[in-house]
């Protein structure tokens, strides 16, 4: 290979590197500082190793919060997904529908997240709000409906308000990617005398492969790190029933200043949400292309 | 196998046609016999895949009615009417396997694996799959899927025809030639009806045996390759056939002559007389390798300024000023051409008659 006189082109990737670094490398490497000393002050610092840790992989309180936390974005994916491509199919093709429901898809995204909080607040109060009022007038629940009377009410309610909330994403991500297939698959579909079933099977849910998997990994990275809403309801509770890692995570931080532990908290958290968004995406990459033997 | 009837067709996508121009199909009515070849040739927006989805029943026509050897299938739904259709780029299940792609219509109207399994090696056989059989449809090459879409078509014991709507156009040049073969090869052993929308002249004229001329929502005429071009029906077929197409000068009629601006044309005396009788705007029309160029003035020759003269490999393209009307002559290699002045000689049995765009008859 031909050998350059200089290197200078070097300095053109220079912007991006200070950028990068200053947005991402030099704040991560903070934490990592944080993650291995103990500091009492200003220039009072004492190297603790992996103690941190150790201490925050045996914790209890961070060990039900992990498993709140994935059943919580569990549970998001499961009804998120097939709800919002059920959305998607159902949405009309022509005439003004379209625009009708796109804009009423949208009006969820569109509002701050504590904002959401405050209006299912209000929306499940037990004394004023519409769902609150209406289903203790029923007269069904053994206890009266209050999200923060029981953790299973506290749930629900948080469930409602992320599927409110999200499930529009997912159903306007699917909506695009059946909109992207030409009407020649319908049409030879038909011809092949094709169920709505294998239509859907065979034609649709391939062709949202690429849209499925983008709000697959934004929903699982998204509730994963839920922090305003359950905040705006109950902060957590009630007792600790939907204290998710990012809350638990800024009461240790800003609550009780346990900063190296919480520094170790957040690495592993990090590498959480890494990994199980490799793991989803190398799954959605590559389910049904492996060669089958007939 | 089945003869196609096309009774009273018109199709229009407005809900309520008022006026012509609101149809995309205005009136088809013709016969397409059992085992023909049939290309449906056009230019975009003529209405040639709206009348091929007629055809197959992804549309039902707003008039007229569809039979399929006398029984009327106009109401039947696609998968009622046996029909296979390849279209334009290739339609696969891409999830699946060939066999499973193939195997599809079948699973889907009941059948037993028993019965899908050899039919479906059978028709892998014919259309040279059977080493893909276990791969996925995915990762084969274009003509190779196009192949599988038919396959699906074929696949049914009782397919009736198969349309094609421009299945070449994503195929290579070296390979369309190849696929254009196995589509004939598998038509002479099938005895299939076969329906081939195109655009292309050349695809059409080496498939059909018969060629189906449409434009602006009409058949403006059906007929082999040699009746197209030798009797254009209609101008639109005269130019859209053959490269360069149809000269077309307007004329009058004197006597057994056409009278172009200042000169005069020979006709014979057939077409002469049908001229006479015709009404309308009258129309010489010749096709270009018909004409004959001279480098001096001969008897009937016409004279033109020569404008240009393009090498087209095996032949020249010579465009030549007639009283201000382009007249192109197509003339063979190694012939001298003439360099400004040249005389044009129309051969009075070559030279055609239009009044109204249509040919005198």
């Amino acid at each position: 290979m031909e050998k350059w006189a200089d290197n200078k082109a070097w300095f053109l990737v220079l912007p991006v590197f200070v950028v990068v670094a200053f947005s991402a490398i030099i704040p991560l490497m903070t934490v990592v500082n944080y993650s291995v000393q103990d500091i009492f002050g200003p220039g009072n610092a004492v190297f603790v190793g992996t103690e941190w840790f150790e201490q925050m992989l045996t914790d209890h309180r961070l060990h039900d919060a992990l498993w709140r936390q994935f059943l919580f974005s569990g549970l998001v994916l499961l009804i998120e997904i097939p709800l919002g491509i059920l959305i998607a199919l159902a949405m009309p093709k022509k005439g003004w529908g379209v625009s009708a429901s796109l804009v009423t898809l949208a009006i969820p995204l569109l509002i701050p997240w504590n904002v959401i909080g405050t209006i299912w607040i209000i929306f499940t109060r037990p004394d004023i709000g519409l769902f609150g009022v209406g289903i203790n007038s029923l007269d069904l629940l053994e206890v009266p409906f209050d999200h923060t009377a029981r953790p299973s009410y506290a749930w629900v309610t948080l469930m409602a308000m992320e599927v409110w909330h999200w499930t529009p994403l997912v159903a306007l991500l699917c909506y695009a990617g059946l909109r992207a297939i030409p009407e020649a698959y319908y049409q030879a579909a038909k011809i092949d005398g094709a169920s709505a079933w294998a239509v859907f099977r065979y034609i649709q849910l391939p062709k949202m492969r690429g849209v499925l998997t983008i709000a697959v990994l934004l929903r699982w990275m998204d509730s994963f790190l839920i922090y305003a809403e359950p905040f705006a309801l109950t902060g957590g509770g009630p007792g600790n029933s939907t204290t998710f890692l990012s809350i638990y995570l800024v009461k240790l931080a800003t609550g009780q200043f346990d900063l190296g532990p919480a520094a170790a908290f957040s690495l592993i958290y990090f590498l959480i949400v890494l990994l199980f968004s490799f793991i989803f995406y190398q799954a959605l990459l590559n389910v049904g292309k492996g060669e089958k033997a007939s | 196998m089945a003869r196609i009837d096309l009774k009273n067709i018109a199709h229009s996508y407005h809900a309520k046609p008022k006026e012509p121009g609101d149809y995309a199909l205005k009136h088809i009515h013709s016969t397409w016999e059992e085992g023909g070849a049939y290309a449906l040739l056009g230019p975009s927006g003529c209405g040639k895949t709206t009348l091929l989805n007629i055809i197959s029943g992804l549309l039902t026509p707003s008039e007229g009615r569809v039979l399929y050897d006398g029984r009327d299938v106009t109401d039947l739904p696609p998968e009622k009417r046996n029909i296979a259709q390849v279209f334009q780029f290739p339609v696969l299940y891409d999830t699946m396997t060939v066999f499973d792609n193939l195997a599809f219509p079948l699973k889907n109207r009941g059948f037993k694996m028993a019965e899908i399994t050899p039919r479906v090696r059978e028709i892998a056989d014919i259309l040279d799959l059977t080493p893909f059989l276990d791969k996925r449809a995915a990762g084969l090459t274009a003509d190779a899927k196009q192949k599988i879409s038919l396959g699906r078509g074929l696949v049914r014991s009782d397919v009736a025809a198969i349309l094609f709507d421009e299945p070449l156009t994503v195929i290579d040049p070296q390979l369309k030639w190849q696929l254009r073969c196995k589509l004939k090869e598998i038509h002479e052993q099938l005895k299939l009806t076969l329906v081939y929308v195109t655009h292309d002249q050349v695809e059409a004229l080496t498939f059909a045996d018969q060629v189906i001329v449409m434009y602006e929502g009409e058949i403006v005429q059906i007929g082999t390759p040699e009746e197209l071009f030798e009797n254009p029906r209609h101008k639109f077929v005269g130019y859209f056939i053959g490269s360069p197409g149809m000269n077309f000068l307007p004329c009058s009629l004197e006597g057994r002559q056409a009278r172009v601006g200042g000169v005069t044309i020979a006709l014979s005396p057939e077409t002469a007389a049908l001229g006479a009788k015709a009404e309308g705007e009258l129309e010489v029309g010749i096709r270009p390798m018909h004409l004959e160029v001279h480098g001096a003035a001969v008897d009937g020759g016409v004279p033109v300024t020569v404008k240009s003269v393009e090498d087209q490999g095996s032949f020249r393209i010579l465009t030549a000023m007639l009283n201000g009307h382009t007249v192109r002559a197509r003339l063979p290699e190694g012939r001298p051409v003439p360099e400004t002045q040249a005389w044009l000689r129309f051969p009075p049995e070559r030279t055609k008659l239009f009044a109204e765009e249509r040919l005198v008859v």
